[in-house]
């Protein structure tokens, strides 16, 4: 039976996996060190495995008759709900890891709770991405420390891509009506209840790191309503090339 | 005669005692391995930290024409499989640099020689991936290539080479059969699809041919690293038995091999093909190839760019360390 509110919930978690992998994959092969472009393409390849499950989720609950790929592949802009974090472009390796600490802070709170969600498949999805998650902050809290207690250049660097990406992390805990009713039923995690422990999380690592959130930085949301930043559209032109260029060609 | 050959390779190292030279050899000869504490003539070591820190860098360089297509995979399946493969390429690159390290080099100093231009890299990488199909035809042709060369060096007579060999040749042959998957696919699909499939072969062909090196007759170093066991074939004959496998392959699923010579001798059971172009060969090494140019800009431009991250990484290090030296006091 088609459930439309679970549905775009799998595709909001579902995105925001796909979204930050394809970043994370721009960097393969051009990494500062060999160490970091392996652990930028594992980290890579888990959020795409993520994102494979969630995405086949939604489509199954949509009921529509869409496959991950047409998921991933079929849409623009407007249908694409994941958080405009994911989507800022990599910059330097300080804002790519910024970014992604901010994310897997968030990441090591929401999979565990979903963890027990009512829903069986999120569960069991939730149960995986949870041991992900644990492993992918550990690392890029470790960076985040490394560069702001790490040379002045890189104290500098890393609290320019703070400066640039905290305005984003408001959106992350933002809820609409989806994540209410489903959080109600006892199958989503209503992202509200995150924040705490996020935040202490993060004042943790950022004190550790000698880096400061911005004073004074606005909050930037619109993201799982399909408003997004300029970026996201040139990523999909990148992304879908093959399938837009090939309709209906099997791979 | 072998003697002689060992002490003109050991230039500034001054002659090699004899005797040690002898058991040196009787021990390969028994197929006993070579550790990294055991003696070694100096022209082993060095020809070791050549082929291996070469390998390494293939491994490395390799990462960039295949990386070219991670972010446009027609699918997610297919994005999946081609990161995995970047990332194995990767952690082979860190098992041959460390198994190079064993012999007395750094892995800085070995980064530093192909940032310079002064170690090599498989020529092979120089060639572009064009289209979708060159990713199958890489994983089918060049780690198949790969794979008939590295197969003997499981039982390369150096132990650390040995030991890494045989845990890539897994990976590789994995890589292999995905991407002769990953081109069959096109070669059953649409036209534009078959024709991919059909361009991608006749680029990577001879490239391909050409990985195994200079045919036997110009080959220098064969006779020496035979007897090391560094090397158990010659180049001609890995180069035949990849062509063996190959064109059945290539035939299986109704592509040719852009060679009009190639034809199936009865008598000996082989695959005979065309006279190589070695002059393509030797442009692509001496730097002329389609993308030593940018392969290089690559490498050098992540090195560069990476500087600050790893003279981070060894601050905060240091910083850490004495912290807790200070705290213990
Ligand atoms: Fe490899
Ligand atoms: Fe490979």
């Amino acid at each position: 039976m088609p459930d439309a509110l679970t549905a775009a919930y799998a595709l909001r978690l579902g995105d925001d996996a796909l979204i930050l992998s394809h970043r994370l994959s721009e960097w393969v092969g051009h990494g500062p060190e060999l160490e970091e472009d392996i652990a930028l393409a594992n980290t890579a390849l888990d959020l795409l495995g993520q994102a494979r499950l969630l995405l086949a989720c939604a489509g199954a609950r949509e009921g529509r008759g869409r496959d991950e790929d047409a998921l991933a592949y079929g849409r623009d802009v407007l249908d694409f709900s994941n958080l405009l974090l994911v989507e800022q472009p990599n910059g330097d390796f300080a804002q790519t890891m910024v970014r992604q600490f901010l994310f897997d802070a968030y990441a090591v709170e929401l999979w565990p709770r979903l963890s027990a969600s009512r829903d069986e498949v999120l569960a069991g999805i939730a149960g995986k991405a949870a041991k992900e998650a644990a492993y992918h902050v550990e690392q890029s809290a470790a960076w985040v420390v490394r560069m702001g207690d790490g040379t002045e250049e890189s104290h500098d660097r890393a609290q320019a891509g703070l400066d640039l990406l905290w305005p984003y992390a408001g959106e992350i805990f933002e809820a609409d009506g989806v994540e209410a009713a489903l959080a109600e039923e006892g199958i989503a995690v209503a992202p509200s209840g995150l924040r705490g422990p996020w935040r202490a999380r993060v004042e943790a690592v950022l004190d550790e790191a000698g880096l400061a959130p911005p004073e004074g930085a606005g909050v930037r949301t619109g993201g799982r309503q399909g408003r997004h930043s300029e970026h996201l559209g040139h990523l999909l032109a990148e992304f879908q090339f093959m399938q837009r260029a090939y309709p209906g060609a099997e791979w | 005669m072998y003697t002689q050959g060992l002490n003109q390779a050991v230039e500034d190292g001054g002659p090699e005692d004899a005797e040690l030279l002898a058991r040196f050899q009787a021990k390969i000869d028994r197929e006993e391995k070579i550790e990294p504490n055991d003696w070694m003539p100096e022209a082993y070591r060095q020809t070791l930290i050549r082929q291996i820190s070469q390998h390494a860098h293939s491994e490395i360089v390799g990462m960039l024409p295949e990386g070219n297509w991670l972010t446009r995979a027609p699918n997610l399946r297919r994005k999946a499989i081609l990161l995995a493969k970047v990332q194995d390429e990767g952690g082979h690159g860190l098992y041959l640099y460390a198994a190079a390290e064993t012999l007395g080099i750094s892995r800085a100093e070995m980064v530093d020689r192909l940032l310079e231009g002064r170690a090599r890299y498989s020529s092979i990488f120089n060639y572009p991936t064009i289209t979708w199909a060159d990713i199958g035809a890489v994983g089918w042709l060049v780690d198949g290539a790969a794979i008939m060369n590295q197969i003997p060096l499981c039982r390369c007579s150096y132990g650390p080479y040995a030991r890494a060999m045989i845990r890539i040749c897994k990976e590789e042959s994995f890589h292999q059969r995905q991407g002769y998957e990953a081109i069959s696919r096109l070669a059953e699909g649409t036209a534009a699809q078959k024709r991919m499939a059909q361009d991608a072969l006749d680029r990577w062909w001879w490239p391909s041919l050409m990985m195994f090196g200079p045919s036997d007759t110009d080959s220098p170093h064969t006779g020496r690293s035979m007897r090391w066991k560094i090397k158990r074939f010659t180049n001609d004959e890995l180069r035949q038995k990849f062509v063996d496998a190959a064109v059945p392959q290539a035939h299986l699923i109704g592509l040719e091999p852009p060679d009009p010579e190639l034809r199936y001798d009865e008598e000996s059971g082989h695959w005979r093909f065309g006279e190589i172009d070695w002059s393509e060969f030797n442009e692509v090494l001496a730097g002329n190839g389609p993308c030593n140019r940018e392969r290089m800009a690559a490498r050098r431009k992540a090195h560069a760019e990476g500087a600050w991250v790893r003279e981070a990484a060894t601050a905060h290090a240091l910083r850490k360390q004495a912290r807790a030296a200070a705290a213990a006091e």
